[in-house]
C-alpha cells in the first residue's frame, strides 16, 4: 500500500505521591484529569477535537490514540500533542487535588515500565490489504521488528541479580510470543487484534506491540518511517531474503542486554547475524527497493536516516546521542554520574531513567535537554500545538474533528466511535464512515445544518442513517 | 509552569554529535597540533572554550539538581504500576 494509514496508542504512568498522611487513589487522580473534557460521551472514554481518543486503559493508565494520519509525520506530531494535551491535563488536576486539600505531587510518564515488572505499551497501527496473507506478513516483519530496537529503544537502568544494566528497550523483557491474540498476559511482538477501523473486507490492522514509547521526535519517526517501508517491501514481495531468528523472544531481550548492537544471533537456518547486520540488510533491500517503486517522500527520507543511524551504530553508538533515546538518556545518566561521583547504583540514577519520560516540560529530562537544544527536532512548537486542536485534513478524522467542534458550538448530543458519528437527542441520526482516507467534511456540515433546521431537541427524527 | 520561550543552544558545544565535527578541531587543537604560529591567543582561546563548556555542563547538572525528585529512592520504590492494555 503506498497511501496508508498510521495510528499510535500510548498509555502513561501515572502516580500521586502525598505529601502528608492524606493521600489520592490513582483512580481519582485520573477522574480529575477527564474533568476538563467536558463532552455528552462517556466518561473516561473521549474523542478530542484533533480526531484523537483519549481514554482510561485496563490498568488505570491515561492513553492516547491518535487520529488516523496519513503519515508518519503527522503520526509524530499528533502522538507529541497528545503529550501535550495530557500535561494540559495534568496542570488542571493539580488544582482540583489541591481544592480536595490534598498534599502531594502527580507525576505521569511516557514511558513503558515501572522498577517491580509491570509494563504498558506503545502501539503502533498500520492499516495494510486484507489480501496479504497476515502469517506470511507477521514472520517477515518480525526479525525486522527484534532487531530494530537497536535505534528504536527508549533505554532502561535494570538491576538483576547479577547487578545493574543499561538496557536498550524498555519493553523487550516483557514480550514472551511472537504472534497472540492478548496484550495483557503473553505480551507479543504483533499482535492479532483485527479491528480495521475501516471496511473489513478490504483492510486489516497490523498491531504492532514490541515498541517502547519515545521521547525524542527523531527516533520516533524514523521508527514509523522504517517500519511502514518494511512492511511496503513485504507487500509487494521484494523481500528475498529469509532472516527468520531461530528464537525471535528471546533474542529480542538478548539485543536489549547488547548494547554494542553486534552481538551474534542464531538464524533459522543456522546462519549467525548481529541486529546491526541484519538491520543492514534489510536497509540496502529498501535502497534498491526505492530505486524502482513508488514510496512516498518521507519514506525515503526515513530511509536516508535509517542508512545514517546504522553508519554511526557501527562506528559509535554515541555519535546518535541527540537523535536516539536510548542513546540520549544513557550519555544524560553518564555525565551526572561523573560529575556528580556516583555509582550506577544509586536512586538518583532510577530517577533519572524515570524522570527522561516526565511530560511535564519543567520537571521532565528529555524536556530539559530538548530546551537546552542538546537534542535533534524534526518538527516545530507551532505545529505540535496546532495539532492539539485541529485534525489532521487528510483522513477521516478531519470529518470527525470537525463535527466535534460544530457539535459543541450547536450543544448538539453526540456519541462517536472510529467509524461512527451518531448524534440526536436519542442519539439517533448515524454517520458511518468506513473509509478512513475519506475528508469530505461537507457531509457532516450539511448534516448539522440540517438537524439545526429540523430542531432535533424537540422533533424525535425517525432513524437516520447517512452511509459515507 | 515555568517554560523558557527559547531553546538555549549552548550545550550543543560539549553535548552534541550533530557538533561532532567542530568539536573534535577543536579538542584537537588543545592536545596536539597547536602550531607555533597559533602562539598564546589560540592557547587563552581555547583555555576560554574550556571554561565555557565546563560551565554549560554544570549549569546542565544544576538543573537536572533542582528538578529531581528529591526523595529518589522513596518515588523508584513506590513507583508501581498495575499491567496495562
Amino acid at each position: 500500500m503506498q497511501k496508508r494509514i498510521y495510528g499510535v496508542e500510548t498509555e502513561y504512568g501515572i502516580i500521586f505521591t502525598p505529601d502528608g498522611r492524606k493521600t489520592l487513589p490513582v483512580e481519582k487522580a485520573i477522574r480529575f484529569l477527564f474533568e476538563k473534557l467536558i463532552t455528552t460521551e462517556h466518561f473516561l472514554n473521549v474523542f478530542l477535537e484533533n480526531g484523537a481518543r483519549f481514554y482510561q486503559d485496563t490498568g488505570c493508565h491515561p492513553e492516547y490514540a491518535t487520529p488516523e494520519c496519513a503519515s508518519p509525520r503527522d503520526l509524530v506530531i499528533y502522538d507529541r500533542a497528545g503529550e501535550r494535551i495530557l500535561e494540559e491535563l495534568q496542570l488542571y488536576a493539580e488544582e482540583k487535588i489541591r481544592e480536595e486539600r490534598v498534599s502531594g505531587k502527580l507525576s505521569i510518564f511516557k514511558n513503558n515500565t515501572d522498577f517491580v515488572g509491570n509494563s504498558y505499551g506503545c502501539h503502533e497501527n498500520y492499516l495494510v490489504d486484507r489480501d496479504v496473507d497476515f502469517y506470511y506478513l507477521a514472520e517477515q516483519l518480525i526479525p525486522f521488528l527484534v532487531t530494530r530496537q537497536i535505534f528504536t529503544g527508549a533505554g532502561k537502568v535494570f538491576q538483576t541479580q547479577d547487578g545493574i544494566h543499561y538496557c536498550i528497550s524498555q519493553r523487550a523483557q516483557h514480550i514472551y510470543q511472537k504472534i497472540s491474540g492478548t496484550t495483557t498476559n503473553d505480551r507479543s511482538i504483533i499482535n492479532t487484534r483485527d479491528e480495521p477501523h475501516a471496511d473489513r473486507e478490504k483492510y486489516r490492522r497490523l498491531h504492532v506491540i514490541v515498541g517502547d514509547s519515545n521521547m525524542s521526535e527523531y527516533t520516533n519517526f524514523v521508527k514509523i518511517a522504517t517500519c511502514a517501508l518494511v512492511l511496503q517491501m513485504i507487500e509487494d514481495n521484494f523481500i528475498n531474503r529469509d532472516f527468520t531468528l531461530r528464537h525471535p523472544v528471546k533474542a529480542i531481550k538478548d539485543i536489549s542486554y547488547d548494547t554494542t548492537c553486534k552481538r551474534k544471533l542464531r538464524l533459522e537456518n543456522g546462519r549467525e547475524y548481529s541486529p546491526l547486520e541484519i538491520q543492514r540488510e534489510y536497509c540496502e533491500m529498501a535502497k534498491k527497493y526505492v530505486e524502482q517503486a513508488a514510496v512516498s517522500d518521507q519514506l525515503r527520507q526515513g530511509l536516508t536516516e535509517w542508512d545514517h543511524i546504522l553508519n554511526c551504530l557501527e562506528e559509535d553508538p554515541d555519535k546518535l546521542d541527540r537523535k536516539i533515546d536510548w542513546i540520549i538518556k544513557r550519555k544524560l545518566l553518564e555525565k551526572y554520574i561523573a560529575q556528580r561521583n556516583l555509582s550506577w547504583h544509586d536512586p538518583r540514577v532510577f530517577m533519572i531513567d524515570l524522570q527522561y519520560h516526565d511530560i511535564r516540560r519543567d520537571r521532565g529530562f528529555f524536556h530539559l535537554l530538548e530546551r537546552k537544544g542538546a537534542v535533534d527536532r524534526m518538527f516545530t512548537d507551532a505545529e505540535i500545538e496546532k495539532a492539539k486542536t485541529e485534525p489532521p485534513q487528510d483522513t477521516r478524522a478531519r470529518m470527525r474533528g470537525d463535527f466535534i467542534k460544530l457539535a459543541r458550538q450547536n450543544n448538539i448530543q453526540y456519541d462517536l466511535d472510529w467509524s461512527n458519528i451518531r448524534l440526536g437527542n436519542l442519539l439517533n441520526v448515524r454517520v458511518i464512515c468506513n473509509n478512513p482516507f475519506e475528508t469530505d467534511t461537507e457531509k457532516v456540515t450539511e448534516l448539522v445544518r440540517t438537524i439545526q433546521r429540523t430542531n432535533l431537541r424537540r422533533t424525535s427524527l425517525s432513524k437516520l442513517v447517512i452511509q459515507s | 509552569m515555568r517554560i523558557p520561550k527559547h531553546a538555549d543552544d549552548n550545550l550543543t558545544a560539549w553535548w552534541g554529535a550533530a557538533t561532532d565535527q567542530k568539536q573534535k578541531q577543536r579538542s584537537d587543537g588543545g592536545s596536539g597540533d597547536s602550531s607555533s604560529s597559533d602562539s598564546e591567543a589560540g592557547t587563552k582561546k581555547l583555555a576560554k572554550r574550556g571554561e565555557e563548556l565546563k560551565d554549560e555542563m554544570d549549569s546542565l547538572i544544576d538543573e537536572i539538581d533542582e528538578a529531581l525528585e528529591e526523595n529518589a529512592e522513596e518515588f523508584v520504590k513506590n513507583y508501581v504500576q498495575r499491567g496495562g492494555e
